[in-house]
């Protein structure tokens, strides 16, 4: 008996839960933040301000400082008075306490920096509940626990601090890329101006109280508020002596011709177009939700998202027909809701970067698909979108997007695949899906990406070590490789 | 997306692929709904409305069972308006009795059959067993692969005896209990998935509920996928009965959301969902009790049947 398939599962109901939205109300949010220098929130300099929204509602939620060169040297002075005379000088054992101290709290408070996550970024709260905040406080831990060992850490090695690290981050992760950047150069004895994004600057202003709370000595952590001249400013500041920069390539490349001919060390974590491999044996249906999680996570808003996907031919309809059916089930909408899986893109001008790629898509020839979940009329919102019939010459499959949209192609053979996946300028993750042991070891050797996920995709662990080839950057976060950026090694004579 | 439909037997003997990991982690995603106010309520009803409810006793008789199939129908008359269970489950020696006693309810006589639970007997007593419930009224009847032969790799074996037994069955739908929790690996759960659904299966039932781990999420979510691929494959519809150890209405809705999630709406009914339990209709009433009233009521309000 062969008929022609034309059968569709129906998931409207899928998305019709009951709103089950989080309490605002168990998060204090002050109408205004000011700059947290030398241990205080001081008033900026500039004597200005700037407003910062939801993008679920666009309402204004809070107003910050915006740190010009003058506040950005206040900030630095503090933090270098603070490792000249405390920081540096206080035992390991002591600077691993406050660390402990920090990361306690930051469980303590979870709840409230969880919303406030969602309402100042628009990522779900069942992402920044049951993610963001349970890893941050990981990685306070696991870097608190080094901060005594690093002699074991370096056998036969001295470890000296670098001094003030000048730490810029972005508005995707915007907690958790505090917590990989100060943990560990506390833990090293480094002390930090850290500046978080524009877009995003609240839960960062939050650990600023609970670093006021924790009494780490004044000016270890100094938190500056404003734009990309604020950013400049630390990146072109005489006094420091290590930047530490997660976003853009664009600006990757600006703070590397920046800090040329200076004495400043680096660490650079920028863009990713990472490449999930479907191989014909693999778990599909796992597959099929691996490329979900890589893609949609965080609406896409991340660094090492699979946003390339490479389905081996003869599986390549069960696929996308899967792929489909599961982009049906996801919701789309207030961010503070429970059920919600896909929240607010990050602001106005990133949704608008992303439709322009929409357009560019379609204009390119791809065959574009959206589910077809109805958008909140207010807020920044864009439906999960997949490509298929896409070519590598596409400038879809070539340049990072940021968001919610994912291109399929097909291939043929284990070669192909790998000189496809590695063609781009980027190398910061990938993804192989398989049943069989020796071709995830043969494709993970020769795939040009610093994190390689087998059968699974985003797992992040403070304990393993996070970075980028290529445009995607150097230095290592995490693990035992994320201490050496804050370090200088000397051989014990 | 035009494809050809086909009902070909696969080659069993080819590994089915299902990982461990993303399977658990996947059930684990639909806890994380949060199920409140009306969708809850016509949840909890819907799930009432999906139960077989169960007795399967050594010592089960017939006052036993004629107080149940009371039960079956009225679930807790203080609360106006609710829905009877699907259908309830005994022995084949209480087939005529549960019968009579839920005559002109709508609701189901189940009936387990083929040396439940252990499917230890030989083919002929099988078959014999089945005619017997069905003879005696049975609507639908609850067999037991051999697991054993399934274990050996005996895959035709297993085929042909539930093809033999779904003959046997004439009008009554056949429920395929796979007793997962003996078959202990994911891959193990689809294979023997579609082995039922090719053999002629019109549900496949996770556990006998006597031997431990009966149902769980992951196992469940393994078998809903073999459904949906055997759907598309064949554009035929099969039933899905998770049975033992879905004591708690908040479970049970964790279930609900699974199943229209990976099925969706069409399965969302007693046709093709059925929950195998005894003891859940208490605290599914329990909680709609909670909801209508703002206030937990003690459990001996709730009749132990």
């Amino acid at each position: 008996m062969a008929r022609n398939n034309t059968l569709k599962l129906k998931f409207d109901s899928a998305r019709k839960y009951a709103p089950a939205p989080e309490s605002r109300s168990a998060a204090k949010i002050k109408d205004q933040y000011d700059l947290f220098i030398n241990g205080k929130f001081e008033k900026p300099v500039s004597k200005k301000y700037f407003d910062t929204i939801n993008p679920a509602t666009e309402e204004k939620i809070s107003r910050v400082a915006e740190a010009n060169e003058a506040d950005v040297d206040r900030a630095v002075k503090a933090a270098r008075n603070a490792y000249e005379n405390v920081w540096k000088k206080m035992p390991p054992k002591e600077r691993g306490k406050y660390i402990f101290r920090i990361a306690r709290m930051v469980q303590e408070r979870a709840r409230e920096l969880a919303i406030v996550e969602t309402l100042n970024g628009g990522k779900p709260i069942r992402e920044s509940r049951d993610f963001d905040i349970p890893v941050v406080g990981n990685h306070f831990f696991y870097y608190a626990g080094w901060a005594d060992k690093l002699e074991y850490a370096f056998p036969n090695r001295n470890a000296h601090p670098l001094g003030v690290a000048g730490q810029i981050i972005p508005w995707n992760f915007p907690l958790l890329m505090a917590a990989w950047k100060i943990a560990p150069a506390l833990a090293t004895g480094n002390t930090v101006v850290l500046k978080p994004a524009e877009t995003t600057p609240l839960t960062a202003l939050l650990l600023a109280e609970i670093i006021q709370e924790c009494d780490l000595p004044p000016g270890v952590v100094n938190i500056i508020t404003g734009a990309g001249a604020t950013g400049a400013a630390i990146v072109n500041h005489p006094d420091i002596n290590k930047i530490a920069f997660t976003g853009s390539t664009d600006v990757g490349k600006i703070i590397q011709r920046a800090i040329a001919g200076t004495n400043k060390k680096a660490t650079l974590e920028l863009g990713g177009k990472a490449a999930n491999i479907i191989f014909d044996d693999a778990p599909i249906d796992q597959a099929v939700e691996g490329v979900i999680n890589g893609i949609f996570f965080n609406q896409g808003h991340v660094c090492c998202a699979g946003s390339r996907l490479y389905v081996q031919e003869s599986v390549y309809k069960e696929v996308v027909r899967k792929l489909k059916d599961r982009l049906e089930t996801l919701i789309v909408g207030d961010p503070m809701d429970k059920n919600t899986d896909i929240g607010a893109i990050n602001s106005k001008q990133q949704l608008d970067q992303i439709n322009k790629y929409l357009k560019i898509g379609v204009k390119e020839g791809a065959e574009m698909y959206q589910s077809s979940v109805d958008l909140p009329k207010k807020g920044f919102f864009c439906r999960p979108t997949i490509f298929t019939n896409v070519a590598q010459s596409n400038r879809i499959s070539q340049e990072e997007i940021f968001g919610p949209v994912l291109t399929i192609q097909t291939f043929r053979t284990d070669d192909e695949v790998i000189e496809k996946a590695n063609n781009t300028p980027y190398g910061l993750s990938a993804g192989v899906w398989t049943d069989k042991g020796s071709k995830i070891f043969n494709m993970t050797t020769k795939l040009r990406a610093g994190v390689v996920w087998a059968n699974t995709f985003n797992q992040f662990d403070p304990t393993s070590p996070f970075g980028g080839y290529k445009e995607s950057g150097y230095g290592r976060e995490g693990g035992l490789h994320g201490l050496t950026p804050y370090l200088n090694l000397t051989s014990i004579s | 997306m035009a494809e050809t439909m086909t009902t070909a037997i696969p080659d069993f003997t080819l590994p089915p692929r299902v990982d461990q990991v993303g399977i658990e982690e996947r059930a684990a995603r639909f806890t994380k709904r949060s199920i409140k106010k009306e969708t809850k309520v016509n949840g909890l009803l819907l799930a009432l409305n999906m139960i077989d409810l169960t007795t399967l006793e050594g010592k089960d008789s017939e006052g036993k069972v004629k107080q149940m199939c009371y039960k079956a129908m009225h679930l807790l008359d203080a609360y106006p308006g609710l829905p009877t269970v699907a259908a309830v489950c005994v022995y084949p020696s209480m087939v005529k009795t549960a019968k009579k006693a839920v005559e002109g309810s709508g609701i189901k006589v189940a009936s387990v059959a083929t040396g439940f639970p252990s499917g230890q007997v030989p083919r002929d007593v099988k078959i014999r067993d089945t005619k017997f419930a069905v003879a005696q009224g049975a609507d639908e009847v609850d067999m037991v692969i051999s697991r054993g032969k399934f274990l050996e790799g005996e895959y035709n074996y297993v085929f042909d005896e539930i093809a033999t037994i779904k003959e046997a069955c004439g009008d009554a739908r056949l429920k395929v209990i796979l007793e997962t929790g003996e078959l202990v690996t994911f891959d193990k759960v689809r294979k023997a998935s579609d082995i039922a659904m090719h053999a002629g299966a019109d549900f496949i039932k996770t556990s006998t509920g006597k031997v431990t781990p009966a149902a769980t999420m992951p196992v469940t979510l393994v078998m809903l996928e073999a459904i949906r691929d055997f759907y598309y494959k064949t554009g035929k519809m099969i039933g899905m009965k998770p049975a033992g150890g879905i004591s708690k209405a908040k479970l049970a809705l964790h279930y609900l959301v699974m199943l229209n999630e990976i099925l969706g709406e069409a399965w969302m009914n007693n046709h093709w969902f059925r929950f195998g339990a005894s003891s859940l209709a208490n605290d599914v009433l329990m909680q709609l009790m909670k909801e209508k009233t703002g206030v937990y009521q003690g459990k001996d309000y709730f009749s132990l049947d």
